[in-house]
């Protein structure tokens, strides 16, 4: 009997190999990767210094930034909104200048106003959402001076911001939480672009394109001329995985041949989704002392993950009864590319969405009621699930804030985390920071149901329609950027909407992580005792679990009931949408 | 007070009156304390319009939204009788010490004469005011002895009634206005206004008057609100995704589903568990002078004990007899037996039991030896008798040594030898090593030996010190003997650390040092010179006996002075935190099942697929509806004697505690009520209220 001959419900013991492969890799990676992190985090030497420390001073100098100068919270906040409401703007004229701008072989025209600010919003936001085909609508120097650029420091900011909320829980006694210009470049300098420069050549030598030349013109077996878009693809593309931004060069992003042709491609694609994410536990255990802490929270996303990739693997692999009782064996292969198949389609769709990278390797929305409801729990959980990079983490910790403060009572002693108290600053600030997702997500998609310009937009009846919506807002709220297909999304009221839920779901989870590292940086750090709650076993995990599913899942029970969770019973009696 | 300690929670006297309470409480200004059940009363009375808009205008199913709005009423009055059970204890204790708080006549001294006074109503005293109380009079308001001694009833603040003297300077000085003085006169200096004493603030206290939320239910307070609001988006979006769905979805029906999400049970319950974890220790004796005070008792990581009275029983006791070389343990018996006769401490009378039971020597009477005791002065530090001309003395061992010295010269006699002196001190050395008190005999000159005086450790201390260490807690004995004495009593009794030579100023240092790392500290003390750390430290518990600044320093008063209830003290303040979180918990997790009653329910008329939801299999979406909104008023009710007893804290380590917590009200918490919304609904359609 082959591997593939074994299968349970359609799914094969090879799809859940791979599966494991991809979990195995991610694991060994954590420590070396978190190690170097550190010491990049903390200044110390590393291997990359001698080349890289001139650069970084020469910066410091340009900038006029003292390394040393280390700010308080709201010093960090302000440098942060600056530089990214800098990089908006820039974003936003690129976009609307292009037509007059260099680098523009197609000659393309500007964008429009209300697409510009999303598309402004969206990466810079490392959301991603793109409301455009990329191929047929943004000049090079947009791609590589905008969106590339939004690529590297959006991902930066959102590691800067997590090394923030670390110190707040490693340093005592103390104001400061890091200097916000230090953090960027350094995530830039010494992460980011070293391991983009060397996945760009992975991806070169896979047979991505890297081209600044024009599209390439072929004439096809029926004779016709057939205009073959190619392009800078390889650097976008290491660096839309790597800061899990998932803004595609191509429209159909990782599923397009040159953007991801084949199977060890598309390996290194999910493993660089969630390497600097799962690595940043690390950053944290190293950085409080204790490396269990930084597992004990990857082991809570990787409980949550595997469960996503179960119930997405299992629904996609059994198929539609609708499908099997015209006569086809097999399981989902609607919107899927032939060359990954069942489990890496799910696989990587549970990835994406888990890390809020937002790239695709097949259409979210052709997968079946439940295997498309895991990508839409992920993304409402808050994209916790190792999440983007930095944002992820910090998101997870606003969660541990809630469950610490709830059942940390019950050992009877005021709520602390890793010797720090969690009072009523903090609650306060991870309960806005965790309102404001369902608030977003929720609103906007009630306002566009019962909107009629907004329902033309809908590709699809019932249900599924209604997912779509839903699918949309939440994908933008979350920072996610993958969309579930069928929405045509480029309306001034979706451009418009879409992009204020990206910023609100964005700044408004930043701003109060950040005011919780103030607020924690000057309390003391209790030693531990007898009497504290272990934080670093498998009970705090399975808190973790249950506290993330409760108070982030059941906000969205109603939603989920009316969208994913009906088209699945209907599809059982035998009804589609 | 006393009487009111046998009061139940289900007592008929408490009960009856806060259902009257319960609908006093409906009053806005007093629901708008808590952010939950003020929400749930807008809901409501929301309801209540739109039904009695349905009535004139006659809507449909009127019987099922009039169940709905009685219940959601329901929801709101059980609430409200939590909080007045909770204070109605209070009240009970209240009203018997405003019975102590009867109109009193002060005898106003003008000047040091104490039969010049002039009678004035005791309300009107001030501050530095000095009266004369005398046998039989009620101190008029708390004070401090500046002159006198005399024996004072103080039943009416502890239920004690064994009379305790007072007596100026020292640490017994302060007396509480309301007291009655059963011997003797007194001269006090009023120290507290009128409506300022002691008895004021206590009545205070336990009424909940005063009663401010404290840091961490502030906290609670935050997250309860965060999550109504985050199911007010919940409920407010589910119209507009309704009518995309081609449905409707009745207020009412909204309405339920909201006040079932919103976490109804902790937040109904949450003030009465904060009045109760006062209670609590009101019962015990112990006024918490706020409630912060019994939040960080939860918190302690240190605990500061003093040795003598604590740790260890109050009085030395000879354990032990050691004659020098030649002479006879039989010897030295019958010397220390002598000199000790007469001797009316603990420890003089110790070493007569010791002498008569382990060496057969009986007691002698002193007047039929013709005897003459010498006293124990602070100057020679010895006592013993003279009698039939030959001396005998016990004491401190230099003391002696210095005795026999100068004896040595008075008489010319042979010096005590050098080998014997050293031989004593060898002794002497040794017992202090073991954690002893050495005294020395000597008998016309010549050294006998040594009386071991030992410090016995209390019963049953050190399983409570394990146990405390169980619970995280570090304990740090205090004491003022030398640092070799301390750390044999420290290793005896099982304490973790000790202060020897302990003065005022190094205790305090000592708080200051455990609080810069991080650590919250509790002691208790009853001296003036205790004051200072008493005041830094997280928990001060000052002992009722103490003086009025110990009193004033402290943020607890334990009316029983009895220091080793510093461990309750820590106990209840924990368990008071771990109420909150199981309740906490156990309202959020109730939640799914309330959410599988409901949203197969709701819309079910327009996607009867989602009927697959309805895993309870309940009778119909009313009957569901209904039940959920029943079973969550009801399990208010069912859960008040929990939040007013408290959950049961074990030392196991917060591991073990936390995992049996999180099995009990995490997990029962979502069991519970699929259960019981089912059993609700077969109720109620049995009933055929639906």
């Amino acid at each position: 009997m082959t591997l593939n001959g074994m299968t349970l419900n359609g799914m094969t013991l090879n799809g859940w190999l791979q599966i494991l492969v991809f979990c195995g890799i991610i694991i060994a990676l954590v420590k070396p990767l978190g190690g170097y992190m550190t010491r990049v985090f903390n200044g110390d030497r590393t291997f990359l210094s001698p080349v890289l420390r001139p650069i970084e001073r020469g910066l410091y100098r340009l900038a006029g930034t003292s390394e040393r100068e280390d700010q308080h919270w709201t010093a960090y906040a302000a440098g942060m909104l600056f530089f990214n409401l800098a990089g908006f703007l820039v974003l936003y004229l690129l976009q609307r200048l292009q037509g007059s701008l260099p680098f523009n072989p197609e000659g393309m025209a500007a964008v429009g106003p209300e697409l510009a600010f999303n598309t402004a919003a969206s990466f810079v936001t490392n959301t991603n959402w793109q409301n455009y085909g990329g191929e047929s609508t943004m000049s090079y120097l947009t791609q590589m001076v905008g969106l590339a650029v939004q690529n590297f420091v959006s991902a930066a900011t959102g590691i800067a911001v997590a090394v923030a909320l670390i110190r707040g829980f490693a340093r005592a006694s103390g104001k400061s939480i890091g200097n916000f210009w230090v953090d960027m470049t350094r995530s830039t300098l010494y992460v980011l672009l070293p391991l983009c420069i060397v996945l760009t050549m992975a991806y070169v030598a896979l047979g991505v394109p890297q081209t600044l030349g024009a599209y390439v013109s072929a004439t096809t077996l029926e004779g016709a001329q057939q205009s073959i878009a190619v392009g800078p693809v390889a650097s976008q593309l290491a660096i839309k995985m790597l800061g899990t931004n998932g803004g595609g060069f191509f429209n159909a992003n990782s599923a397009h041949p040159f953007e991801n042709p084949d199977a060890i491609s598309n390996l290194i694609q999910m493993v660089s989704i969630f390497a600097i994410g799962a690595a940043m536990t690390n950053v944290f255990g190293r950085m409080v002392g204790n490396q269990r802490q930084g597992w004990a929270i990857l082991s809570t996303m990787g409980v949550l993950f595997l469960a996503g990739v179960a119930v997405c693997y299992w629904a996609e692999a059994a198929g539609n009864p609708l499908v099997h009782a015209l006569g086809l064996e097999g399981g989902n292969m609607e919107g899927k590319e032939v060359r990954f198949g069942i489990p890496l389609s799910a696989l990587f769709a549970v990835i994406t969405t888990a890390a809020s990278c937002g790239a695709v390797n097949a259409m979210h929305g052709s997968f079946t009621a439940l295997g498309g409801l895991i990508p839409l729990i992920n993304m409402e959980l808050g994209e916790v699930v190792i999440g983007g990079v930095g944002a992820g983490f910090y998101g997870i910790l606003l969660f541990v804030v809630l469950a610490i403060f709830v059942a940390g009572l019950m050992v009877g002693r005021t709520p602390e985390y890793l010797g720090k108290k969690i009072e009523a600053k903090e609650v306060k600030m991870a309960v806005l920071a965790i309102l404001c997702l369902p608030g977003v997500m929720l609103t906007f998609t009630a306002i566009s149901v019962v909107l009629p310009s907004a329902v033309a937009s809908v590709g699809n009846a019932g249900p599924h329609g209604f997912s779509e919506i839903l699918y949309a807002y939440t994908s933008a709220a979350a920072n996610n950027g993958s969309a579930f297909g069928g929405l045509s999304g480029n309306t001034p009221w979706f451009n418009i909407t879409i992009g204020l839920a990206m910023l609100i779901g964005r700044f408004m989870i930043i701003i109060p992580a950040l005011a919780i590292a103030g607020s924690l940086v000057t309390k003391k750090t209790v030693p531990a005792s007898a009497g504290t709650f272990p934080t670093d076993g498998v009970l705090f995990v399975g808190l973790l679990v249950g506290v993330i599913l409760i108070v982030g899942g059941l906000t969205f029970f109603p939603a989920l009931a009316l969208g994913p969770i009906v088209e699945h019973f209907a599809m059982i009696q035998s009804q589609t949408f | 007070m006393s009487q009111s300690k046998s009061a139940s929670i289900m007592d008929a006297r408490i009960l009856v009156p806060a259902i009257g309470d319960a609908f006093r409480k409906l009053n806005p200004r007093s629901l708008a304390k808590n952010p939950v059940m003020f929400v749930v009363a807008v809901v409501s009375a929301l309801t209540t319009v739109l039904l009695l808009k349905d009535l004139v205008t006659g809507g449909a199913s009127l019987g099922f939204s009039f169940q709905i709005v009685i219940w959601l009423w329901f929801t709101v009055l059980f609430a409200n009788f939590a909080e007045a059970v909770a204070e109605g204890r209070g009240k009970a204790q209240a009203e018997s010490l405003r019975r102590t708080r009867t109109e009193t006549q002060a005898k106003l001294l003008s000047g040091d004469d104490r039969t010049k006074f002039k009678l004035v109503a005791g309300t009107s005293l001030k501050v530095g005011d000095v009266v004369i109380v005398e046998a039989g009079d009620i101190i008029p308001s708390d004070g401090e002895v500046v002159e006198g001694v005399a024996s004072v009833n103080e039943a009416a603040i502890t239920g004690e009634s064994a009379p305790v003297i007072r007596e100026s300077g020292g640490d017994r000085s302060a007396v509480t206005g309301g007291t009655q003085v059963l011997s003797d006169w007194i001269k006090v200096r009023i120290t507290a206004a009128a409506g300022s004493t002691f008895i004021d603030r206590m009545i205070a206290l336990v009424e909940g008057a005063e009663r401010q939320k404290t840091p961490n239910e502030i906290a609670l307070n935050i997250l309860l609100a965060g999550m109504t609001l985050i199911f007010v988006l919940a409920t407010a979006t589910i119209p507009s995704f309704a009518s995309y769905a081609g449905g409707y979805i009745p207020v009412i029906v909204l309405v339920a589903l909201f006040v079932t999400l919103i976490p109804t049970t902790i937040g109904a319950l949450l003030s009465a568990i904060g009045i109760a974890g006062m209670d609590r220790l009101v019962r015990f004796n112990v006024l918490a002078m706020s409630g912060r005070a019994v939040e960080a008792a939860g918190d302690v990581d240190t605990l500061l004990l003093d040795k003598t009275g604590t740790i260890t029983l109050g009085n030395r006791q000879a354990t032990e007899l050691r004659p020098v070389r030649n002479v006879t343990e039989q010897e030295l018996a019958d010397a220390a037996q002598l000199a000790s006769l007469a001797d009316e401490t603990p420890e003089g009378r110790s070493i007569v039991v010791l002498a008569k039971d382990k060496y057969a020597i009986r007691a002698r009477d002193m007047a039929s030896l013709h005897a003459t005791f010498v006293p124990f002065t602070a100057q020679s530090r010895m006592s013993g008798v003279d009698l039939d001309g030959s001396s005998i003395r016990k004491g401190a061992v230099e003391a002696v040594l210095r005795h026999v010295d100068l004896g040595t010269v008075a008489t010319g006699s042979t010096r005590a030898s050098g080998e014997t002196v050293r031989e004593i001190q060898a002794i002497a050395d040794e017992i202090s090593k073991a954690g002893g008190t050495p005294l020395a005999v000597v008998r016309d000159g010549r050294l006998l030996g040594v009386i071991h005086l030992k410090d016995i450790v209390k019963g049953g201390i050190k399983e409570r010190f394990a146990e405390l260490r169980r619970m995280g807690i570090r304990t740090v004995m205090i004491t003022g003997d030398n640092p070799m004495t301390a750390a044999a009593i420290a290793a005896e009794a099982g304490v973790d650390d000790f202060l020897a030579q302990a003065t005022p100023e190094n205790k305090l240092s000592l708080i200051r040092e455990e609080q810069a790392k991080g650590k919250l500290v509790a002691m208790c003390g009853d001296g003036t010179n205790d004051a200072p750390a008493l005041a830094q430290a997280d928990v001060g518990v000052a002992m009722n006996t103490g003086t009025v600044a110990a009193r004033e320093a402290g943020n607890m008063i334990d009316l029983d002075s009895d220091p080793t209830k510093l461990v309750e003290i820590v106990e209840i303040g924990k368990q008071l935190l771990m109420t909150r979180g199981a309740l906490t918990t156990f309202s959020i997790a109730n939640d799914i099942a309330k959410y599988f009653a409901i949203i197969p329910a709701m819309f079910l008329a327009f996607y009867p697929q989602l009927g697959a939801l309805n895993v309870m299999g309940l009778q119909t979406p009313q009957s569901a509806i209904l039940s959920a909104i029943i079973f969550n008023a009801l399990i208010i009710v069912a859960l008040i004697p929990l939040s007013l007893k408290g959950v049961k804290y074990r030392a196991v380590g917060a591991g073990a505690l936390l995992s049996r917590n999180l099995l009990i009200y995490g997990l029962g918490g979502i069991i519970v009520p699929f259960v019981g919304i089912k059993a609700i609904d077969m109720a109620i359609t049995a009933i055929g209220l639906v």
